[in-house]
């Protein structure tokens, strides 16, 4: 009866996030050439407003790792985890900032709808399309699948219903919708999911406060279990300097390379948007990890003795809510996962019908009509989200591994192709084939190997490594044509 | 460079450069206040509404701050002109 109580709103969620995805799709315009469904299927006709834009960066973003992973680190190491956290406030500014407007002027200008066609009118290179195109096939499906096990498991621990049930639930609700809907039912449910996990996070923290008997009894418990849940380093110094700053670049500038949050530069409205898009996304990504990370730190003084880190939010929400209160809950992290796997799963969507069919059914002058290219999106969406679907059904158990080699891969692929793409001249199509592999290369040999520099992530040296080598690789290669910096620079 | 180059991207770099340095402000703030208040053994920290004085100015106020300066700034100085494909004031563009 209890789980019941707790399945009811999850369940009244769950259908609302449906009636939105197909009103959403209803709202599309109505399209009449291949070009334009393209544009609508996978950009959603570059119509986002800024609250919705806001939105669409800030829940692609934060996923399974801010409302459970992280929080339950925090639990671990206390308010220095937090302190950690709160490096990811600038990611909405930092990319809009920084790639936002010149992305937009510069897609309209070559009509890019994907991070990878902006790369292919950029550099005009094949090779560079298809590593873009497999870093986000294989990253992304990493991803998704620690996604879909950590809701999958979550799920499972809040109401004792089995895993598969579960997985099927809201993996189900996620490909459909994502499917049907496309870009826009993805950006109008990350809308409503990043409300959700707002009210969600809210409560949690007001329970634990509340059950703890106000901040100062809390900090008084804190101080007694261990003075250093209370310090920048952590317990047993183990938030070391070096080690936190490098996640400046992991989680802080090193964004600009995520493709699932760059993407949506080519998709809001105008200038407005992403202004208002910036100050809100700001507002909105701080106050959810704070407020998330805050329960895992708070967690510790009212629920002590929870061994592994990331049972302490699921077990904190069922200690201290009612079961309803707890089926409301659950929609945040579970709106968290799904908003990421959503943008995770159109992209991917994409690579394939739009920069790898398309491009070559148009360079061969095949016929390619709206109706062909709708079917096999929603065909080749559906595909994709099945085979994560069904990896997920055996889960590997290296959910937070896989999801931080993806997370990093991607950066280290990505980065400097973005970035200077849209800044320097001279940057051409060797110099991105080199900082891709090289980036990659390096990343891969660092983790695997567990080697550190200096005693940071391995991100770091990977960025330095693939920033010399597009250096290296441009001024090697040839500069990139008239033709190609007038269509990037030029007026028209 | 025989094209005129669009004349928004000036505006554009402005306020990248402007967005980059909200960053660095932010990071400043965040590592002087969190580890100039905290550094030392945690029996000699303040609390301001009930948290320790480090956590306090480096997380909340830090993000709270930020927030405003960033709501700030890109009122003031951020452009809500056109970001069509093409420059429609490019005449202009030249002068600055």
């Amino acid at each position: 009866m209890n789980n019941m109580n707790m399945i009811l709103p999850l369940a009244i969620y769950l259908v609302l996030v449906f009636a939105v995805a197909v009103w959403g799709k209803r709202a599309a315009a109505k399209t009449s050439d291949a070009k334009g469904f393209l544009e609508e299927y996978f950009l959603g006709g570059r119509s986002m407003g800024g609250f919705v834009l806001a939105m669409a960066v800030i829940t692609t973003y934060t996923s399974a790792s801010s409302f459970v992973g992280g929080p339950g680190v925090a639990y671990k190491l206390g308010l220095g985890w937090i302190l950690l956290a709160m490096i990811q406030v600038p990611t909405a500014f930092l990319t809009l900032g920084v790639l936002g407007k010149k992305f937009a002027i510069v897609s309209r200008k070559v009509n890019a709808v994907t991070i990878t066609e902006y790369l292919r009118a950029r550099y005009k290179n094949e090779l560079v399309v298809v590593i873009a195109s497999l870093a986000i096939l294989v990253f992304f499906m990493a991803s998704m699948l620690a996604q879909f096990i950590g809701g999958a498991r979550l799920f499972q621990t809040v109401t004792g219903y089995p895993y598969l049930v579960g997985l099927i639930i809201f993996g189900i609700t996620v490909v459909i919708y994502t499917t049907v809907g496309g870009f826009r039912a993805v950006v109008i449910t990350d809308t409503i999911q990043g409300c959700v996990m707002i009210c969600a996070s809210v409560a949690l923290l007001w329970a634990v406060v509340s059950a703890g008997g106000g901040m100062e009894k809390i900090m008084a418990v804190l101080r007694e279990t261990d003075p250093a849940l209370l310090t920048p380093t952590g317990p047993g110094n183990a938030i070391p300097r070096p080690f936190i700053l490098s996640f400046w670049v992991l989680v802080g500038f090193a964004v600009l390379g995520l493709p699932q949050t760059t993407q949506k530069c080519l998709g809001f409205r105008d200038a407005r948007s992403m202004n208002n898009g910036m100050i809100i996304g700001t507002f909105v990504v701080g106050f959810l990890m704070l407020t998330m990370h805050l329960v895992g730190a708070l967690g510790r003084a009212v629920l002590p003795g929870i061994e592994v880190g990331d049972l302490a939010v699921p077990t904190i929400t069922v200690k201290l809510l009612s079961p309803f209160w707890a089926g409301v809950f659950i929609a945040g992290p579970l709106a968290a996962i799904m908003s990421t796997v959503d943008s995770m799963l159109i992209i991917s969507s994409a690579a394939i019908v739009k920069d790898l069919y398309h491009h070559h059914a148009v360079k061969k002058n095949l016929p390619v009509t709206p109706e062909k290219l709708g079917r096999m999106s929603l065909i080749v969406t559906a595909v994709i989200g099945a085979i994560v679907f069904l990896a997920a059904l055996r889960p590997p158990s290296l959910l937070v591994w896989i999801n931080l080699f993806a997370f990093g891969g991607l950066e280290a692929v990505f980065f400097w192709p973005t970035v200077l793409g849209l800044y320097w001249k001279r940057a051409n199509a060797a110099g991105a084939l080199l900082s891709m592999t090289v980036g990659c290369g390096t990343f891969f040999w660092l983790m695997i190997g567990k080697i550190q520099v200096g005693g940071t992530h391995q991100i770091v040296p990977t960025i330095v490594a693939a920033l010399a080598a597009f250096i290296l690789g441009s001024y090697i290669g040839k500069k990139p044509d008239e033709e190609t910096l007038a269509a990037f620079w030029g007026r028209e | 460079m025989k094209f005129k180059e669009d004349s928004r991207y000036r505006r554009a770099n402005r306020e990248a450069v402007i967005s980059l340095g909200m960053y660095v402000l932010f990071f400043a703030w965040w590592y002087f206040t969190a580890y100039g208040l905290g550094s030392g053994d945690p029996a000699g920290y303040s609390y301001v509404f009930g948290l320790p004085s480090w956590f306090f100015y480096s997380c909340i106020v830090g993000y709270i701050g930020i927030s405003l300066v960033v709501w700030a700034v890109v009122r003031l100085f951020f452009s809500e002109d056109s970001i069509e494909g093409t420059d429609p004031d490019g005449t202009e563009g030249s002068q600055g």
